[in-house]
């Protein structure tokens, strides 16, 4: 199968400029339902005007949050999929194309001290896993720096367990208050190493809202969490209610015998993510 | 809901309590990191800026570029916390009423208390719909900065909550 720079700079701006106008017909349908659940007042106002606000962006091409984010791409590439361009860079023309013409917000610096902004928010945040099959799938995420910078990690220790996973994450929850715009979409990811744990982290938080753990310690996490979070005094923007998270995704994988990483990756309500599948016999989006 | 033109007045200000919600009408100035850091050195070297400091509400915002047509762009709130080290010398020179999201420090909720300041919220990530309350917007100071350089805005029916008021209240410890 071959697939060209030109398909992956077209189909890849797309997906850009498209994700930070339309949210996720799924997250707006559990807002709808987190809203007529929500009790307190002003938490019901903000959760409306959430909801008034993404149907703003969709009709009026609008993005619905002014940080149009890091750029991440998680790209699953297929051993049947012959490129002869440099896919990475491809991505970050896509970028910044998709963001100039998007008229999107371009929030890189080039050097986190002397803070020199790129002008097109490249360079973009690239995963490339390698798969069996002939496609290429790419799935795109502007992550805002709200919750991005109230995410955190820990390397506990093997004596702990799953209370005090519990406590850890609840305590970044609590941490980030109001900044991080709740209702949140929690994303965790235990075990692996320093590095692997964020990943995780961040890869579960695009599993599909109605996605269920399959492992039964992930998921009684993902349970007793989204039961706990909700009754911690935050709330949508942090003002109260029983609106604090939407959902809460945790993704494991195997560790050291001394090891126990734990990460907590927030995602706020603007949680923007579009995919694309080249190759195979057709192009197709979701 | 109450509405309200800008700048608020003394009287408007003792009027208002945690957790109200107001639509703001009038002049404010944009104002975020990278700005706020050149205010502060703007102030200390006695520059004269183009605007009254006491005269005007700041708004924390990074706007996306706005589109053929378009007044500005996708204008929600960002987190005021990174602004809490400016918030004493702003007030300093008059300030009184600041716009942004989460919750502050508390040396600069202690701050924006002694001014007998107010500190106002926007829901965060409704920039769509902020902006369709923007009707005008100009750059005024430090154009180099691009989306982060101070614009005048002229909006009507801003919606705002009071997070910090005059009375010591926390909206954000209240509930
Ligand atoms: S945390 Fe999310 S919703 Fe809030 S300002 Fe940042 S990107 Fe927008």
């Amino acid at each position: 199968m071959n697939i060209t720079r030109e398909d992956v700079i077209r189909e890849v701006k797309k997906i850009v400029v498209d994700a930070a106008c339309n949210l996720d017909p799924e997250m707006v349908r559990f807002l709808q339902l987190a809203k007529s659940k929500e009790t307190a007042p002003l938490a019901k106002t903000i959760l409306s005007e959430i909801i008034q606000n993404q149907e703003i962006a969709r009709n009026q091409g609008i993005p619905m949050c002014q940080d149009t984010g890091v750029s991440v791409f998680f790209v699953e590439l297929g051993n049947q999929v012959r490129l002869d361009f440099d896919l990475v860079e491809a991505i970050n023309e896509a970028t910044r194309l998709g963001y100039k013409e998007g008229f999107l917000r371009k929030s890189i610096v080039a050097h986190p001290i002397d803070r020199v902004n790129t002008k097109d928010n490249t360079p973009a945040v690239i995963h490339i896993k390698l798969v069996m099959g002939d496609t290429l799938h790419i799935t795109f995420a502007p992550k805002g720096a709200g919750s991005e910078n109230l995410s955190r990690m820990k390397m506990m220790t093997p004596a702990e367990g799953i209370e005090d996973v519990i406590a850890f994450v609840k305590e970044t929850i609590l941490l980030a208050g109001g900044k991080a715009c709740p209702p949140l979409i929690v994303g965790i990811g235990i075990g692996g190493n320093f590095e692997l744990a964020p990943l995780i982290a961040k890869e579960a938080i695009f599993r599909p809202l109605t996605d269920e753990a399959t492992h039964p310690i992930n998921r009684e996490l993902e349970v007793r969490l989204m039961k706990e979070i909700n009754e911690l005094p935050v709330g949508a923007m942090g003002l109260g209610g029983v609106t604090t998270c939407l959902a809460v995704k945790v993704n494991s994988y195997p560790c050291h015998i001394a090891s126990f990483p734990v990460a907590v990756n927030l995602q706020c309500h603007a949680a923007r993510h579009k995919e694309i599948t080249l190759g195979g016999n057709k192009h197709e989006e979701i | 809901m109450k509405k309200y033109n800008l700048p608020l007045s003394t009287s408007d200000i003792q009027s208002l309590h945690a957790g109200d919600y107001v639509l703001l009408s009038g002049k404010i100035h944009t104002a975020r990191d990278a700005a706020h850091k050149l205010l502060v050195k703007s102030l200390e070297s006695n520059e004269v800026l183009p605007f009254d400091l006491s005269e005007t509400t700041i708004y924390y915002v990074g706007a996306t570029p706005p589109k053929p047509g378009q007044v500005i762009g996708a204008c929600g709130p960002t987190s005021s916390y990174r602004m809490d080290p400016f918030v004493e010398p702003l007030m300093n020179s008059g300030l009184k009423v600041m716009i942004g999201k989460g919750e502050r420090s508390d040396e600069a909720k202690a701050a924006i208390l002694r001014h007998n300041g107010l500190y106002l919220i926007v829901t965060g990530g409704i920039g769509a719909l902020v902006s369709q309350r923007v009707h005008s917007s100009k750059i005024v100071l430090y154009p180099e900065l691009g989306t982060e350089a101070i614009h005048e805005l002229e909006v009507v029916d801003f919606p705002a909550i009071v997070a910090y008021d005059i009375f010591g209240n926390d909206l954000y410890t209240q509930q």
